[in-house]
């Protein structure tokens, strides 16, 4: 491909990713054709075309109360609201974790609540660290482990596509260094881990696999801890298969990489967004954004990320 | 108590006499002092005014001072401050029977939760502030269970 070429093709990919992306923080449509998932922002009137679709939200942070937004129950209800809009509905709807902020009952029936007004019935869920943190998941899994494994993974299928939904967010540890076992990153556990090796086991090659989880099962920025320790391993049990799409949440903004058959795609929050990797201090909330803007800019966070002077393959997003 | 507090606060006076010198607290100031900790960094800036602490204190790493980057110290005793996801100070030495007071100033929650499970704040949302009394001599790693790149140690001789 002639370098000119090469431009062209980012300059329209470029330009469809910015219209795609002209709401913000609604969710992800997930379109499944042919075996192959694309994704786009949610836009009315955007149309659709696929076996089915379902929609990704993620970090709704109910209980986030501080700059730069302080309704943040108002902002996942207009995620919802929108996802409703949508002329071809959602089989179902994801939620990447993060649901609240400090898992208090009062936040986790909000969310409830908020979710119920959606017209796709079944919500599928994984906890972010803020779910589970103080109380090591109990009350998250009294919520949401029915049909569940072990201590909240699962499995399902539609229209057959083999769903997988991971829990990296629990028993985290400390951080020492880098590496595996000392990196403050997510982990999966052995358990889990054998029960991910089993679950797949019996599937035919081509069956079109669809990973979640919170933390990304991908190396983003180990300075911030922005990866899962034991990720390589669940994703050498799933090497085979044809189609691998890896979704995650917990850094509030999108990152997308493919690797091999394998696409890793980060979903943004529906309440704050979050500083591009190391361009912040800390990975804290982006505060200095102006009320009129917050959808904004939550929308048009971009990343190119650098690690020792050689690039990630990251694409935008890949759209239909 | 609080009789017990004011008991940690005066033996640890003289250990903590030369962060005070540095950080221009005074004494009296106590452990309650503990929410204008970094404005006494205007020690730096002489002609700071009360009013000009209280915006100091908002974002200490704004301040353009070398002198107030190679302190770090608080100017509460024995007590760790949470801010941009980091534990200040890191590594904070006490005698047995001190109790370390955390305050977290970072917009999102954080924990002070011992690597052996011995001592966990729980969830420390802004401003809310845990306490731990330091009894057995030894070295406690702590980290952030939300965030667990942030890591601290507390050494009790």
């Amino acid at each position: 491909m002639s370098e000119q070429k090469k431009n062209q093709d980012n300059q329209l990919e470029r330009r469809s990713f910015l219209k795609c992306m002209a709401w913000a923080g609604a969710g992800v449509v997930w379109v499944m054709n042919a075996g192959v998932l694309t994704s786009c922002q949610l836009v009315p009137g955007y149309s659709r075309k696929g076996v089915f679709s379902f929609v990704q939200i993620s970090d709704s942070h109910i209980g986030f109360n501080k700059e730069p937004n302080q309704d943040v129950t108002k902002t996942f209800q207009e995620a919802v609201n929108k996802i409703n809009a949508l002329e071809d509905q959602p089989a179902f709807l994801i939620h990447t974790g993060d649901i609240t902020h400090l898992s208090k009952p009062e936040q986790f029936d909000t969310a409830a609540q908020i979710l119920k007004s959606a017209k796709a019935s079944q919500v599928y869920y994984v906890p972010g660290e803020h779910d589970v943190f103080t109380d090591d998941g109990k009350m998250y899994l009294e919520r949401f482990s029915r049909g569940t494994q072990g201590n909240g993974w699962q499995s399902f299928d539609y229209k057959g596509v083999h769903f997988i939904g991971l829990i990296n967010v629990l028993n985290l540890k400390q951080g020492t260094g880098t590496g595996l076992g000392g990196s403050g990153f997510g982990q999966l556990g052995q358990d889990q881990l054998e029960w991910l090796q089993k679950d797949v086991q019996g599937l035919s090659s081509s069956t079109p696999i669809v990973v979640f989880a919170h933390i990304p099962l991908w190396t983003i920025y180990p300075e911030w801890g922005w990866g899962t320790d034991d990720s390589a391993q669940a994703l050498s049990y799933l090497k085979r298969f044809g189609s691998i799409t890896v979704l995650n949440g917990h850094i509030h903004q999108i990152l997308q990489k493919v690797e091999g058959n394998v696409v890793f795609h980060t979903a943004r929050s529906t309440a704050f967004p979050q500083p591009a990797p190391g361009t912040a201090p800390a990975p804290g909330p982006i505060k200095d954004v102006p009320a009129d803007k917050l959808r904004s800019v939550l929308g048009l966070t971009d990343v190119s990320y650098v690690t020792n002077g050689s690039p990630l393959a990251l694409v935008d997003s890949t759209l239909v | 108590m609080f009789s017990g507090l004011k008991k940690d606060v005066s033996r640890f006076a003289m250990v903590i006499l030369l962060g005070l010198f540095l950080t221009g607290c005074t004494l009296s100031n106590g452990a309650e002092q503990g929410r204008v900790s970094s404005g006494s960094q205007s020690s730096s800036q002489p002609a700071a005014s009360p009013n000009s602490d209280m915006s100091n204190m908002k974002m200490p790493e704004r301040l353009p001072s070398s002198e107030t980057k190679v302190v770090r110290v608080n100017s509460v005793p024995n007590q760790v401050v949470i801010e941009n996801f980091s534990f200040v100070p890191a590594t904070l030495t006490v005698k047995a029977g001190t109790k370390v007071t955390w305050v977290n100033r970072d917009d999102v929650p954080h924990t002070a939760t011992d690597t052996d499970k011995r001592f966990n704040s729980k969830t420390l949302d802004t401003d809310d502030q845990f306490a731990f009394t330091f009894s057995e001599p030894g070295t406690y790693n702590y980290f952030c269970a939300l965030h667990p790149k942030m890591t601290g140690q507390i050494i009790v001789k």
